[in-house]
């Protein structure tokens, strides 16, 4: 007789992880590809929305953590807004991301991750985004330093950089960030 | 009515005009406001990127101090910082262990007495366009202006609850009544990149790219944001983007609140527009001088 494929014989550590990441049953996913037809960087993607949450139906961790899709995306909400099952996928994609930079799995566009990491020290530090800080921290993590000078002049000069930070809350913000990491590295 | 006004990280630096032009329109309907004491930033893309419980606590934070406050409604310009708010209460609503979670990090329980509002949804749903069109005070009907609501305003609709989420039209109503000629066209809520403009840039210049050439293509002169990142994508990058597809727009982006407050009158020097990399005083000088004609605009 014909094997049917069930939540049960499709059981895998990655979905578990996943699911309890993201708060989202993705096997409610019926194969529309709305997400995959709204998505603005399947131009430039090898999955599609549509394939990752497949991906992660079948339990292919690697497929997913190894993909370009997880990195490109810009969280536009587009996938969330338009799935007929009204699956979140954009929090699936913040799922895999999450578990991506806590497994350390290199990313197929190791800026992005880097960009995250550099954002959070910041906001960290000074309770606030100090963008001229985060530029500069960004380039010394990828040591490319002569990306968008010209326009950061610019900017400067029509006075939307501040050179100086402006901390705010400096005690607080560091016993959030303290406290989430202790909660998220006992669970 | 008393607003708390939660400027975010971006008002007060690469968007300092949206923060002057917004405060300005305020204080022109009478509306009373006062920035968030001690706020700190939302999180943004990377919190929630890297981290659940961090993506929803920084928010949340934000909204325990205006609660402390006493403040009922707070408003929110920035459209990503309106959106991580809007989530982190939409999610820690449906998850009560996570909400567990963020009150224990807090040593706080946030009771959701303050609501979360977008200006747009203010100037339109609390001021309403009856009064939006007896203080507007000069004539900005030859200025053809298409509106980008981008994706956070109106995406995901059931955390963000902000006009149709396909096809707003709020700020488009909002401009009609100050007298701006609004165009119709197809971009209005697709992404031009958002927070990849630092990490992945060659992914904005070409949605940016698009979203430029459908606003020309349609007739418009100006693109009218709500969100900073919006504007520094298509303003900022909008040199690259002509280098890189050999294109010649010159499209210069206003926020709404400026466009509104220069409809009310308010002093164009006061606004921030001096802070735009694509200069908008030509198109502004141009609207304004019916009686000269009207020069090539430069490319």
């Amino acid at each position: 007789m014909e094997k049917v494929l069930t939540q049960e014989t499709l059981k895998s550590d990655f979905i578990d992880k996943i699911a309890r990441e993201s708060d989202q049953n993705v096997y409610l996913c019926y194969q529309c590809r709305k997400c995959a037809a709204g998505c603005p960087v399947t131009y430039e993607t090898d999955y599609t929305p549509f394939q990752i949450i497949q991906g992660v139906i079948y339990g292919q961790r690697e497929l997913v953590l190894n993909s370009k899709m997880i990195w490109l995306c810009t969280t536009c909400e587009t996938c969330t807004t338009r799935c007929p099952q009204e699956i979140d996928i954009a929090r699936v994609m913040d799922a895999a991301r999450i578990i991506a930079q806590r497994e350390r799995i290199k990313a197929k566009y190791p800026v992005v991750p880097a960009f995250f990491q550099t954002s959070l020290q910041n906001i960290s530090w000074f309770g606030r985004l100090y963008e001229v800080g985060l530029i500069m921290m960004l380039k010394l993590r990828t040591k490319d330093f002569t990306k968008d000078v010209g326009l950061g002049i610019k900017m400067f000069l029509n006075r939307k950089l501040k050179l100086t930070p402006k901390p705010t809350a400096l005690r607080e913000v560091r016993r959030i960030f303290k406290k989430i990491k202790e909660i998220e590295e006992t669970s | 009515m008393r607003y708390a006004y939660y400027p975010g990280c971006s008002l007060h630096s690469t968007a300092f005009e949206y923060d002057l032009s917004m405060r300005a329109v305020l204080e022109k309907l009478g509306i009373e406001y006062e920035e968030l004491r001690g706020w700190i930033c939302c999180g943004t893309s990377p919190a929630h990127c890297s981290s659940k419980l961090l993506g929803v606590t920084l928010p949340i934070k934000n909204l325990a101090i205006a609660e402390e406050d006493g403040f009922r409604q707070m408003i929110v310009p920035c459209a990503s910082c309106f959106s991580r708010l809007k989530i982190a209460l939409h999610e820690t609503s449906e998850n009560p262990e996570l909400r567990e979670k963020v009150e224990q990090v807090l040593n706080y329980a946030y009771q959701g007495s303050v609501e979360v509002r977008h200006p747009l949804d203010i100037l339109y749903n609390e001021v309403g366009l009856e009064r939006i069109r007896e203080s507007v005070r000069e004539d900005l009907s030859r200025m053809k202006v298409v509106c980008y609501y981008g994706c956070l305003l109106t995406r995901p609709p059931k955390a963000v609850n902000f006009d149709q989420c396909e096809y707003p039209m709020t700020m488009d109503n909002l401009l009609k009544g100050c007298g701006i000629d609004v165009l119709d066209w197809s971009y209005k809520t697709d992404c031009c990149g958002a927070g990849q403009a630092l990490a992945l840039t060659n992914i904005v210049v070409k949605l940016s790219r698009d979203i430029l050439v459908n606003a020309k293509q349609v007739g418009a002169e100006a693109v009218a944001v709500a969100c900073p990142l919006c504007h520094s994508n298509l303003d900022a990058r909008q040199s690259e983007i002509e280098q890189t597809y050999k294109l010649s727009l010159n499209l210069p982006i206003f926020y709404f609140s400026q466009l509104i407050a220069l409809a009310m009158g308010v002093d164009k020097n006061k606004i921030g527009l001096q802070g735009h990399l694509v200069n908008p005083f030509p198109l502004l000088n141009k609207i304004k001088s019916p009686s000269s004609p009207a020069r090539p605009s430069r490319g």
